[in-house]
């Protein structure tokens, strides 16, 4: 592959939020590239810091959030201290984004059609209102909702749940942004709807040359579109890597565990593996590794130091102390 | 297998809801089947197809419109007495989706396991009632410590075995299970999997294992009942479900499941089912997948293609299929 742009830099990013319960360190530390049209899955588990990252990004963190440091690059530019005005003409135009549930995610007072020309009165002031419109059915019918003329005018209840998935792509595609973040955006539907949307966003991705950023914690989900996979724990990045290489020689024993706990449909009866424990509770994050407690491979310095991120390819990257020069051989 | 042991039988099952004026919806429309002792019986199906309202309906939780439940040979109609009730609903328990609305967040831990104890007078005395508690706790991987703490203070996965412990404390027979992994995260679903599947070898437990991940489903049953709008339209073991689906839905459903693997998903193509899943308010007597299937004839839209035995033990229900 060629030298490819890079379109979104994150770096060390560190987010806190602070809650009635303490400062919960949501994110410590995380850093990775985003490449024109590359779609790149984000995979962890609830309060791994997947989300946080990329509303983080988005600007979009909830009330006692902040970016304690850390720097976001959009095309070179640095949008990590933008203000709410400036980050409004990021949002729509050049980055989008797309939730779990599209009910509540629509308003439901508002027509759909009139939710898809909002979006393009705020970033392309110079359409008539005709020309909206015209636009909007068009885009209506490029995410595959039969007779988009007559759904113009109607509501999201009238609409079912893989439609409104539909429908809210075409609002975030509207202006066509070149990044696309999308949070679990098939979580909340059927296989078979799952298995249409997944499609729908690979064929807009290649008509329209958009990155997609995909938060997922559906293993098969990132098998089936990803190009590259960042793997987060306990608020900290695990592992990335291109896709064969973290499913087919993943380092991080977290990877290793989450691959081996899901079932395989066509495999012989055995017990699953089940990674133990249950997940570092982030108001009092660990000193060592996130994972440490629950790695079958922890050595005596995982719950003392922090590991070191350490690479095995050009794009391959794993932080974990078995990788480390100094520990080899004390196993 | 000899002539099964049946535990619960399903007889042309039926719920319908009457939504209003000329308006009903049939989440369960006449489905018959058998769980035999022992076995886990997995039931799968899309959103809205009726799963969680039949198992609803076996255990009693609804009052079926059409058709009976026959649990150990014995009509659920026929247990009429406070006691037969009273075994009833000893035998028979429920553990629910969602482990933060399913657990009183007033109760402890204690209590909230205990309650079936103490309802069927099964402990003879405080002292034993706790050594009942804590032996249950210890059962599904939690301990004492965690007998006086309160719901909030639980994980969703520990949560999910409180849950598990409070439908094992009066030692059912029969567990449905609804859903009982959807709201936990994969590494922690792995850990309650395995826990049902050991706590069903040292109880004899038979289950009804309700759930929209065909993948979880495929590892834990013994044979898979899939559904679609209110009707069953195929019954296998899971092996053969999965090797050789036969009803065009199943095919659609399996094919959609996204693998794990990026080989495998480069390669394979996909049935894409066109459309969504028309809704379930007054529907017409018909196969309930004629206005998305690919092979559908005049017989289908006039016709509701019965539950037929094609081969031992696969059933399916589609005219096409001889």
């Amino acid at each position: 592959m060629s030298e490819k742009k890079k379109l979104l830099e994150v770096k060390d990013m560190y987010v806190s939020i602070h809650t009635d319960s303490g400062v919960v360190q949501a994110v410590r530390g995380v850093s990775f590239d985003l490449y024109e049209v590359e779609t790149l899955a984000i995979v962890g588990e609830s309060g791994s810091g997947k989300s946080i990252t990329n509303k983080a990004i988005m600007g979009l963190l909830p009330i006692g959030g902040r970016i304690d440091s850390g720097t976001v690059l959009l095309g070179g530019k640095d949008i990590t201290h933008y203000t709410e005005k400036q980050m409004r003409d990021v949002r729509g135009a050049e980055i989008s984004m797309i939730f779990q549930d599209p009910l509540t995610s629509l308003n439901p007072t508002m027509t759909v059609g009139k939710q898809i020309t909002e979006m393009l009165m705020l970033h392309k002031p110079g359409m008539t209102k005709e020309q909206r419109k015209e636009r909007a059915i068009e885009l209506l019918g490029m995410v595959g909702i039969p007779n988009p003329t007559e759904r113009f005018d109607q509501y999201p209840h009238q609409f079912s749940g893989g439609m409104r998935q539909r429908v809210m792509i075409s609002i975030a595609l509207a202006c066509e942004p070149k990044i696309l973040i999308a949070d679990e955006p098939t979580t909340a539907l059927d296989v078979t709807i799952q298995a249409q949307i997944l499609d729908l966003m690979k064929e807009l991705q290649k008509k329209i040359n958009t990155s997609i950023i995909i938060i997922t914690h559906n293993l098969g989900v990132v098998a089936s579109v990803a190009d590259r996979v960042l793997v987060m724990y306990g608020g900290k990045f695990a592992e990335v890597g291109d896709l064969d290489e973290v499913f087919y020689d993943m380092k991080h024993p977290y990877t290793k565990g989450l691959m081996e706990s899901i079932p395989i449909l066509h495999s012989e009866d055995q017990d699953l593996y089940s990674i133990p424990g249950s997940p570092p509770d982030l108001v009092k994050p660990p000193v060592g590794c996130p994972f440490a407690p629950r790695c079958n491979e922890c050595l005596k310095v995982c719950k003392l130091y922090p590991p070191k991120t350490h690479s095995f390819s050009e794009k391959h990257m794993a932080t974990c102390w078995l990788y480390d020069e100094r520990v080899k051989g004390a196993k | 297998m000899a002539q099964q042991d049946n535990l619960v039988v399903v007889k042309d099952l039926a719920r319908h809801f009457v939504l209003g004026k000329d308006q009903v919806l049939k989440a369960v429309d006449g489905v018959s089947f058998a769980i035999r002792r022992g076995e886990t019986f997995g039931l799968v199906g899309e959103s809205g197809c009726g799963k969680s309202t039949l198992g609803r309906t076996i255990i009693g939780l609804y009052d079926c419109t059409k058709g009976s439940v026959e649990f150990d040979g014995k009509d659920m109609k026929d247990y009429k007495s406070a006691a037969e009730r009273a075994e009833l609903s000893q035998r028979m328990q429920m553990i629910f989706q969602d482990p933060y609305t399913s657990l009183n967040p007033r109760m402890k831990v204690m209590d909230i396991v205990a309650e079936g104890i103490d309802n069927h007078h099964l402990a003879k005395n405080n002292a034993e009632r706790t050594k009942m508690v804590i032996q249950l706790l210890e059962a599904v991987g939690l301990n004492e410590g965690h007998a006086n703490r309160y719901p909030h203070e639980f994980s969703g996965g520990q949560r999910q075995r409180v849950g598990i412990a409070r439908a094992l404390s009066v030692n059912p027979d029969f567990v449905i299970a609804d859903e009982p992994i959807s709201a936990l995260d994969v590494s922690i679903q792995a850990q309650v999997v395995n826990l049902l599947k050991n706590l069903q070898k040292t109880r004899n437990l038979t289950y009804l294992f309700i759930a929209h991940d065909l993948s979880m489903v495929k590892y834990i049953s013994d044979r898979i009942g899939v559904m679609y709008l209110g009707n069953m339209v195929e019954l296998a073991t899971s092996q053969e479900l999965f090797d050789k689906p036969l009803h065009p839905y199943t095919q659609a459903l399996l094919s959609a499941i996204p693998l794990p693997d990026p080989k495998v998903e480069r390669e394979r193509s996909r049935i894409v089912l066109e459309g969504s899943v028309s809704s379930p308010i007054n529907l017409p007597n018909n196969c309930r997948f004629c206005t998305r299937c690919k092979y559908c004839t005049e017989q289908c839209r006039k016709e509701v293609p019965p539950l037929r035995e094609v081969e031992p033990g696969h059933f399916v229900a589609c005219h096409m299929i001889k």
